[in-house]
């Protein structure tokens, strides 16, 4: 692999085809990544409208404007658009853009099968919104789905299980593509501990995926039987067991959460050190405490069951296990700051974004400390303060560090520069509604304030209306960041290759934007 | 352009992904139309499961077809044998999922329906008559009175012809290396009979279950472990068996070399994976 040329095995020059056959049978990682980053903002838009409308309906005490019904079906399918359609595929597509860019590779690793793996994914949704035309309504009984309330679902309840099949299908095959890819096509001399953290980050990811969604898979298979092959896995009755079905799910659950931000931890890990212009701070302990929180997410899943009556033994083993997770998570931050530390600093939107995420994600961590006390969390659970808590580590955390890494990268894949004025203005309209929006949300739920309820009683009734005007200029403000990435695509400032004068990796190498395949020269890294 | 091995092999745009995606949603959509008792839902269905195979066929036959033109470097094989190794890890873990139900189920829920632990309330106040241990179908008796398949006849027969079947692709394995084509195809049309002889035994049990055992999918706890574990796996053994086929046609026809075979080995490691989950199956399904 010293003089590497990347061949084809037909005589198509090296360009794009054109058309829309081009994105439909494409085998390149840049088109695939983009359709995954389009897909996931489609998603995170509609997911994004759902969250108004529960919003609304908890403007005021009272019930409105929905019907309870929908309203449920409100939460439950915004949550999941949300973690399958938006939060997964884009660090989907992420990875598809810049782990073979970060690696010296021309491509992913099996280029055909990245395609199937993006292509299902409109097939799966659609078929998950499909449900609310049918008879009974959309799934509404809780993104978790739960036994015995998800077998009450109507007629789309064989359709919402196939949509999560259907996910799952094409997250395993893209994490199989990811760990191939790394593990395969690093140019020569990217050896393992030379990698940029968020290929690292990815490669343990992908591992969780490929061990966690046929779990679910098989979880969802057991509720589909039970529903109409007779089956009695959840059904005391026949010997089953309900609480079984949330065993299994958060076998699957708690390793989800960590898929949903170890590639966030990746993408900070690469920011802070470009704007702080100093290398990262403790690259190898990075690595050790990401696969240490991969271990120990597979043993922590019923800290989300403390309160169905487990033997006190789970309660404790769950209790310590949870907060052993702080430790490696703490020796994260404590690297970000370390990084920035007597660093020169400058704040464009992407460190903006990077340092707000670093903030806002530890108050996501805080609180979740505090639900991993068992005792404690007999009065959190099912509140509005594990509302804030996820919603902390997920908005502000997750899909910060997605829109951290589309300012960062952007200018690299288009070759022109974005907005910067109406970048920052976004991070700071986002940042202040943001915490308008899931700051009150503790207080609420720490007062017994129920989460999936369209009603509260009217004690809520103030923090739920700050929270919600909080909410729509949340929801408004993403509309200058759709705005402000259309414009960079249409044209801007052109780029130069390396972007930031801080910036490190092979991706820095190639021009802006980079050619069709990465690099079709291996290049050789010292 | 020059195809030599030490050059990146990217493939060009295919149309097979986007048909595989339709084929798929429509094989789901006719399923859910199907178990919603919609008339349409088996035809559906079918189409759907005949738009896979033909995807198949194709998408599988382009890849053969490149990799005989030697279009494909060691980069690509090993990117296959990863790939697949991962997919079958993938697959461990979806069995792992239905393991783990019967254990929990076993050694957790029936025992505290027996009023055992600290969560004898449900016995006390719900179903303090019920008192069946495993193998049981529950306080409620769900699926009427049955009996369990004994270990030491057909289970245990099935055993012993999944292990030879393991031996038999290890030895066509060996032959192929060894260059004789003739052993290959025997060893493997050796391995395919096995299979497809499990797989008969297989469903002289089931019927043996439905009709004289009063054993179904609806018995219980115990039906619904012991046949979603076997039905899922006698499914991977009929996928198995079929790419056995595909790869002694090939083997046949002279395709495979003694250094570049990575579908017999990635159907071999498939058909390994099988007989491992098949060994699970047979100490904490029939034996214990
Ligand atoms: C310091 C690390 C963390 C700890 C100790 C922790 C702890 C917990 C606990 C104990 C719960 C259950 C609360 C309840 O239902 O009563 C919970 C819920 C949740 N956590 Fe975390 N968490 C941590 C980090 C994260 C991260 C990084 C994410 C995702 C990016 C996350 C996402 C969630 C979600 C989505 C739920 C709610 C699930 C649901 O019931 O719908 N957590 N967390
Ligand atoms: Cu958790």
């Amino acid at each position: 692999m010293t003089t590497a040329t990347a061949t084809h095995d037909d005589h198509h020059d090296h360009g794009p085809a054109k058309g829309l056959m081009r994105w439909i049978t494409t085998t390149n990682h840049k088109d695939i990544g983009t359709l995954y980053l389009l897909f996931a903002l489609i998603m995170f838009f509609i997911g994004g409208a759902m969250a108004m409308v529960i919003r609304a309906e908890l403007f005021q005490p009272g019930m409105q404007i929905v019907d309870p019904q929908f309203f449920n079906s409100m939460t439950t399918v915004h949550a999941l658009l949300m973690i399958f359609g938006a939060v997964m595929p884009a660090f989907t597509g992420l990875a598809n853009w810049l782990i073979p860019m970060q690696i010296g590779a021309p491509d992913m690793a099996l280029p055909r099968m990245n395609n199937f793996s993006f292509w299902i994914l409109p097939f799966a949704f659609t078929l998950l919104l499909s449900t609310f035309f049918m008879s009974g309504g959309g799934p509404a009984g809780g993104w978790t789905l739960y036994p015995p309330l998800s077998l009450q679902m109507g007629d789309g309840f064989p359709f919402l299980i196939f949509a999560i099949h259907l996910a799952g299908i094409s997250s395993i095959m893209g994490s199989i593509n990811v760990i191939v890819t790394i593990l395969n096509m690093r140019a020569p001399g990217m050896t393992l501990m030379k990698m940029p953290l968020f290929c690292w980050t990815w490669l343990i990811t992908a591992y969780l995926l490929i061990a966690t969604m046929p779990v679910l898979a098989g979880a969802v298979t057991m509720l589909l039987t039970d529903k109409f092959a007779g089956t009695s896995f959840f059904n005391a009755a026949g010997g089953g067991d309900p609480v079984m079905f949330q065993h299994i799910f958060w076998f699957f659950g708690h390793p989800e959460v960590y898929i949903l931000i170890l590639p966030a931890f990746g993408i900070i890990s690469a920011i802070v050190p470009t704007f702080a212009r100093k290398p990262l701070f403790g690259y190898s302990s990075m690595v050790y405490a990401t696969a240490s929180i991969a271990f120990l997410s597979f043993i922590v899943w019923a800290h989300h069951m403390f309160t169905v009556g487990m033997p006190v033994t789970g309660e404790l083993f769950f209790m310590y296990a949870t907060m052993m997770i702080a430790v490696p998570t703490g020796v994260k931050v404590f690297n970000w700051v370390s990084t920035m530390w007597k660093g020169s600093m400058t704040f464009e939107t992407p460190m903006l974004f990077a340092v707000g995420f670093i903030m806002m994600f530890t108050i996501g961590g805080f609180s979740g400390l505090m639900l991993a006390i068992a005792p404690a969390d007999f009065q959190y659970h099912d509140t509005y303060f594990v509302v804030a808590h996820f919603h902390y580590v997920l908005v502000t955390g997750a899909i910060y560090s997605i829109m951290a890494a589309t300012y960062y990268w952007l200018p690299k894949w288009t070759g022109n520069m974005y907005d910067e004025r109406l970048g920052k203005i976004h991070f700071w309209i986002s940042t202040i509604s943001v915490n308008l929006l899931f700051f009150p949300q503790h207080f609420l739920g720490l007062a017994g304030m129920p989460r999936r309820i369209p009603d509260y009683s009217v004690q809520f009734a103030d923090w739920n209306m700050v929270s919600s005007i909080g909410g729509f200029i949340f929801g408004a403000s993403q509309l200058l960041f759709a705005y402000n990435v259309y414009k960079t695509v249409k044209g801007g400032k052109k780029a130069t290759d390396k972007v930031w004068e801080g910036a490190d990796g092979l991706e820095w190498t190639l021009s802006s934007p980079p050619p069709y395949h990465s690099f079709t020269e291996a290049p050789v890294v010292k | 352009m020059a195809h030599t091995a030490d050059h990146y092999y990217v493939p060009h745009g295919s149309h097979w992904p986007i048909i595989a995606s339709i084929a798929l949603t429509t094989g789901v959509v006719g399923a859910a139309l199907w178990f919603n008792g919609h008339a349409s839902g088996e035809m559906v269905l079918f189409i759907g499961l005949a738009l896979v195979a033909f995807m198949m066929f194709g998408w599988f036959g382009t890849v053969i077809n490149e990799s005989l033109k030697g279009m494909y470097n060691e980069q690509v094989d090993r990117s296959f044998r990863q790939g697949m190794m991962w997919f079958i890890f993938s697959e461990v873990m979806f069995f792992a999922a239905f393991f783990g139900a019967l254990f929990y189920a076993r050694e957790l829920a029936v025992p505290w329906l027996l009023g055992e632990g600290a969560k004898f309330a449900t016995h006390d106040y719900l179903w303090p008559n019920f008192s069946e241990a495993w193998p049981t179908n529950g306080p409620g008796g769900v699926g009427g009175q049955f009996e369990t398949v004994g270990a030491w006849g057909i289970p245990a027969l099935n055993t012993l012809l999944l292990l030879t079947s393991g031996v038999t692709i290890t030895l066509a394995h060996w032959a192929l290396k060894a260059g004789d084509r003739t052993k290959t195809v025997l060893w493997l049309i050796a391995t395919v009979a096995l299979g497809a002889i499990f797989l008969g035994f297989q469903a002289y049990e089931y019927i043996h279950a439905y009709h004289e055992l009063n054993l179904t999918l609806e018995s219980g706890i115990y039906g619904s472990t012991f046949f979603m574990l076997t039905g899922f796996h006698g499914f991977h053994v009929t996928i198995g068996t079929a790419m056995l086929l595909v790869i002694t046609i090939r083997a046949a026809k002279g395709h495979f070399t003694a250094d570049n075979h990575f579908a017999f080995e990635g159907v071999a490691w498939y058909w390994h994976f099988v007989d491992v989950v098949w060994l699970g199956l047979f100490i904490f399904v029939y034996v214990l």
